[in-house]
């Protein structure tokens, strides 16, 4: 099992018992199987990757092998209470794709992302260097990241989207941030609904 | 961890059902016999079974080999035995022959009871839910009320899908592996055309053709050969056999030129050698036939509403004759019922035999899998 993160305490808080929780790139399960145990959740997860496929099914977490470039195929509208995206959306080409059917598939997304505002990556960018960071851990040249964005950046794409943010938690080094998150935070963590 | 072993010489067992079976043809089998191998020890609570159901071509044999026949090797072997995923230090794993089939379970090939004679085309019907239910009287004879796992691949896994719809109450875990829920109309046609094989061969004697001394071994063989092409994927076909050429250059001859034609040739009559035509014919029918969303109106999500089983579905990247797509099918199905299921498609270039590999992320996935069963 992976290590503890803080922010599964942020979505867990969002997710009522016995919820059907949907987990998009899923990991190893760690997540699920967290919201198994303390909200009984009917959990599954989406990965892509063998290695993670296995690690879930070793943590008795329900796993499905998906592309989710292509989209949630194959799942109705409205089937889960929440669909869930942790620390992945920054790895998906397909943005607007993905949070579409994020809310096609679901009454509520939970999306968190590092935050590429935030001032020490500003700081790494003025001397000259990509940032590297906890949030940011890879380098240039071997990220899985492919889109790179600020919590301005994401919050102006919901607006343009019609997608609702019904609430935002920004946190640095595990602390919550209230002021300037677009500087200080270096994880923001959203519960997003549809419009109308 | 131990190293993987095998679990050494095996005994068939032939247990006899005198109750009658009631087919869905809606014929009734009388009385009849099972043939079938176990490996590992039934625990006390008798919580720790598992039953390997076999595809087309298979049989009870799934592990191990027969003291006079150590070559002969069970057909999934490589999952099978002490340290494999299958494990037969904690699991008690059965292997059972359908009715019909052709290596020592009543089939065509067997004595009918009514009439002292071989069966032959007189043989009902069979159905994987029938296979289900004979299984089922199987386990009630070995005093199992619930498996802690029904396990199968292509046609087999179609059975592990139906015992969790049939019998949801005595199947806690189902591995439905490079399976489908029914077969498309291409695949059907692929059938079609090997029974076409077996029938016009003029040796088959309308399914008879043991009272004549012959068997229709031309047909049986042109079924398994092409059989055999939806098995293999054309990236492996091309990796193993190319455009080779037995000697090295175009003789203008029918007899074997490209190395293809010569593995599908001796494929064709090692098969036609030893399976039996009517078990052929039986068989691909049962598999067309299978198809548990037609009485639910074509809805899958009803039909498999029933099901409680934990579910493990695997396809395999290249399997063209039992896609992935089918795969997709039965898992979304079972997640709109909110049962517990997980999925892999494993990157294999072998088509649909990849099922009968030991691929290492295939097997690492069913290790994990029947780790977690708790018996």
């Amino acid at each position: 099992m992976a290590g503890y993160r803080y922010d599964y305490e942020v979505i867990a808080q969002w997710i009522e018992p016995g919820e059907k929780v949907l987990d998009l790139g899923c990991g190893d399960g760690s997540l699920l199987h967290h919201l198994m145990e303390v909200r009984q959740v009917q959990g599954y997860g989406v990965e892509n990757d063998p290695d993670k496929i296995l690690a879930s099914v070793r943590n008795g977490v329900n796993v499905i092998q998906a592309n989710m470039e292509r989209g949630l195929t194959g799942l109705e509208d409205g089937f889960f209470d929440h669909v869930i995206m942790s620390l992945s959306l920054q790895a998906m080409h397909n943005t607007q794709g993905i949070l579409a059917e994020m809310l096609r598939v679901a009454r509520e997304a939970v999306v968190s992302f590092p935050n590429f505002g935030y001032w020490r990556h500003r700081q790494s960018i003025l001397n000259g260097r990509m940032p590297v960071s906890e949030s940011l851990p890879h380098q240039w040249f071997n990220t899985p990241n492919v889109r790179f964005f600020t919590i301005a950046d994401f919050e102006a794409l919901c607006e343009m989207n019609g997608i609702v943010i019904h609430e935002r938690l920004a946190f640095d080094d595990g602390k919550l941030v209230l002021e300037e998150p677009n500087f200080l935070a270096s994880v923001a963590v959203y519960r997003l609904g549809r419009s109308g | 961890m131990i190293q993987p072993q095998s679990v050494g010489v095996v005994t068939p067992q032939l247990a006899r059902f005198t109750e009658p079976l009631r087919l869905r043809s809606g014929e009734t089998l009388a009385d009849y016999e099972l043939i079938y191998e176990t490996y590992g020890t039934l625990n006390a609570e008798r919580s720790n079974a598992v039953l390997v159901c076999h595809a087309l071509s298979g049989s009870h044999h799934v592990a191990g080999h027969y003291a006079d026949d150590p070559r002969e090797l069970g057909w999934w072997d490589n999952l099978v035995g002490p340290g494999k995923p299958l494990d037969t230090r904690k699991f008690f794993v059965i292997g059972v022959n359908n009715l019909g089939g052709c290596h020592g379970s009543s089939g065509p090939n067997r004595i009918n009871p009514a009439t002292g004679r071989l069966w032959g085309a007189d043989f009902p019907f069979v159905t994987v839910e029938d296979w289900v239910d004979a299984q089922a009287r199987l386990a009630d004879r070995l005093g199992i009320e619930r498996f802690a796992a029904v396990v199968g691949g292509s046609l087999g896994g179609m059975q592990a899908l139906s015992w969790t719809l049939q019998y949801p109450e005595r199947i806690a875990n189902a591995a439905v592996i490079a399976s489908a829920a029914k077969l498309s109309a291409q695949n059907i046609a692929f059938n079609e055309v090997a029974r076409q094989a077996i029938l016009s061969d003029p040796d088959f004697h309308g399914g008879h053709y043991y009272e004549h001394g012959v068997v229709p071994a031309r047909g049986l063989k042109l079924a398994r050969m092409v059989g055999h092409i939806t098995y293999l994927s054309d990236d492996s076909m091309a990796a193993k056999f190319g455009r080779n050429l037995r000697h090295g250059k175009a003789v203008y001859s029918y007899d074997v030129e490209f190395e293809v034609e010569s593995y599908l040739r001796y494929q064709g009559d090692k098969f036609a050698g030893h399976f039996d035509a009517n078990t052929y014919l039986l068989t691909t029918k049962a598999l067309d036939y299978f198809d548990p969303a037609f009485e639910h109106g074509g809805s899958l999500q009803a039909a498999l509403a029933r099901a409680s089983a934990n579910f493990l579905v695997i396809s395999f990247s290249t399997d063209w004759r039992f896609a992935p797509e089918r795969s997709h099918e039965i898992v979304y199905a079972l997640l709109h019922n909110q049962r517990n299921v997980s999925y892999a498609e494993i990157d294999c270039p072998a088509g649909h035999d990849s099922f009968l590999l030991d691929e290492p992320r295939y097997h690492a996935l069913l290790s994990a899998w029947f780790d977690r069963i708790e018996v």
